[in-house]
């Protein structure tokens, strides 16, 4: 007899319910947000490459406009692999990837969600950044623009692709360098259309942008597939 | 509902952990693994909980049916339980053909696992770790599972500056917060006071009297009826 109320119950309980993987991406801007270092790190090691740069160069303006681009897009590029050890390292020292696999929510959603928090907290600001530290470059503001775009479009696809290596090396102490060995042949692609996009006078803006789009849509099909199935056999 | 593990072996790098290994648990039934250091309670555990594969053997979940429910003491109260089983869509599925094999992520959606790990962000308040891990496992009222196990004056401390047992009692209130019928304790008891073992031993008399399942390993002996499952020296 006292089935149907906690029924009744039941189902409202369902319904004020949160979403698994919206309580997910507030928990890593959480953790983000409280840690700090996470938003401002990337930023500033993308900073450094940025000014280190002309000192190996040389101070000459009409170069560095020139290879501007390419320099972002290199810095950008090292800025998001370098800081993605940690992706799902810290969820597997501490037990929370047991309880992923645990849930009925499938671990390519969390592996997605969990690269979204990670790009809203590493790539967009470097995205955000990427005009200013263009300007340091001496870009002319055409130039800025595409950068901008072209990282915008971009750096999603390298987070994702970055997550395979996090997946992968997710039981090794050590395994950021591994990380960015096993997955810089395979960011190339996006490295070769995004510099194209941001700054190739001959082929122009748009084919080597929208490439750049396919191949971050592309990754955003593909790679949570891989990262999953690699986090699914860490514990081997 | 009613587990039945047979022939179960799990080999990690290599080694053969343990070997044809079964039992049997029914509904309101504890089962406490034992044995020394080594003998692969975690592992059996980790098994149970699909975190690591089978090397062979099966393990078949089945749902009471509505006739066994009625001659149930425990029937209304069960029903909390049968909900939970309900709500996952695996009565429907297998109501026709008692006995059916769960792939094991469908087990693994019907159990709660307290590793030794305790799964709990440092930067996170109690309150938040978990909320979070209510709404990913399937929801719950978390002030009440706090408040059970003794930690809403700390709900809003940030848990890096918990206590060993204080964190292990956090981890434990995911019992409380979300339903689920099969409990996989990996020693349950570490690092807790006196009261929270009684706290502990009084959820888990609870959750056996709901017709739950617990799947223990301990050295400590838990204040509750469990038969006993002894592992061997490991090899």
């Amino acid at each position: 007899m006292s089935q149907k109320p906690q029924a009744e119950k039941r189902q409202a309980a369902i319904q004020t319910r949160r979403s698994p993987l919206a309580a997910l991406l507030v928990r890593d801007l959480r953790i983000g947000r409280r840690i700090g270092g996470a938003v401002s790190m990337g930023v500033v090691f993308f900073l450094c490459l940025v000014t280190v740069t002309p000192f190996a160069v040389g101070p000459d303006q009409a170069l560095l406009a020139r290879i501007g681009p390419a320099i972002l897009w290199i810095a950008a590029l090292l800025a998001t692999l370098l800081g993605l050890d940690r992706l799902f390292q810290a969820d597997a020292e501490d037990g929370s990837l047991d309880l992923f696999l645990m849930s009925e929510t499938p671990l390519e959603l969390i592996v997605v969600v969990k690269c979204l928090g990670h790009w809203l907290l590493t790539g967009l600001p470097l995205v955000a950044a990427s005009p200013i530290f263009g300007l340091m470059l001496g870009l002319e503001p055409a130039a800025l623009a595409r950068v901008t775009a072209s990282l915008l479009a971009g750096t999603p696809a390298l987070t994702l692709l970055g997550a395979v290596g996090a997946a992968l090396t997710v039981s090794l102490r050590r395994g950021g360098l591994l990380l960015a060995v096993l997955i810089l042949p395979l960011s190339v692609p996006v490295l070769i259309f995004g510099v194209a996009a941001a700054g190739d006078p001959v082929v122009g803006f748009k084919t080597p942008f929208l490439i750049l789009c396919g191949l971050t849509l592309a990754a955003v099909a593909l790679t949570p597939f891989a990262a999953a199935a690699a986090l699914r056999h860490a514990g081997d | 509902m009613q587990i039945e593990a047979s022939a179960l072996s799990v080999e990690r790098g290599g080694r053969v952990i343990f070997a044809g290994l079964g039992f049997g648990l029914r509904a309101g039934e504890a089962l406490l693994v034992k044995g020394p250091n080594g003998a692969g309670k975690s592992t059996l555990l980790r098994a149970l909980a699909g975190l690591l594969p089978l090397a062979s053997g099966d393990i078949r979940i089945t749902p009471a049916t509505e006739a066994r429910l009625d001659h149930d003491d425990f029937g209304s109260i069960r029903s909390k339980i049968m909900n939970v089983i309900d709500f996952k869509g695996l009565e429907r599925d297998s109501g026709e053909k008692p006995g059916s094999t769960f792939s094991p992520p469908a087990l693994a959606e019907l159990c709660h696992y307290i590793g030794h790990a305790d799964a709990l962000k440092p930067a996170l308040t109690l309150a938040e770790n978990l909320a979070f891990y209510a709404a990913l496992l399937g929801g719950g009222e978390i002030a009440a599972a706090l408040a059970r196990l003794g930690l809403a004056g700390i709900a809003d401390l940030p848990a890096a500056y918990l206590s060993a047992g204080q964190k292990r009692r956090a981890a434990l209130a995911r019992l409380v917060a979300v339903a689920r019928p099969i409990w996989l304790l990996d020693e349950p008891l570490t690092a807790l006071d006196t009261m929270s073992q009684t706290i502990v031993g009084e959820l888990m008399r609870e959750h056996l009297e709901m017709g739950g399942l617990i799947v223990a390993a301990t050295h400590a002996p838990l204040p509750i009826a469990a038969r006993d499952l002894v592992l061997g020296r490991p090899l």
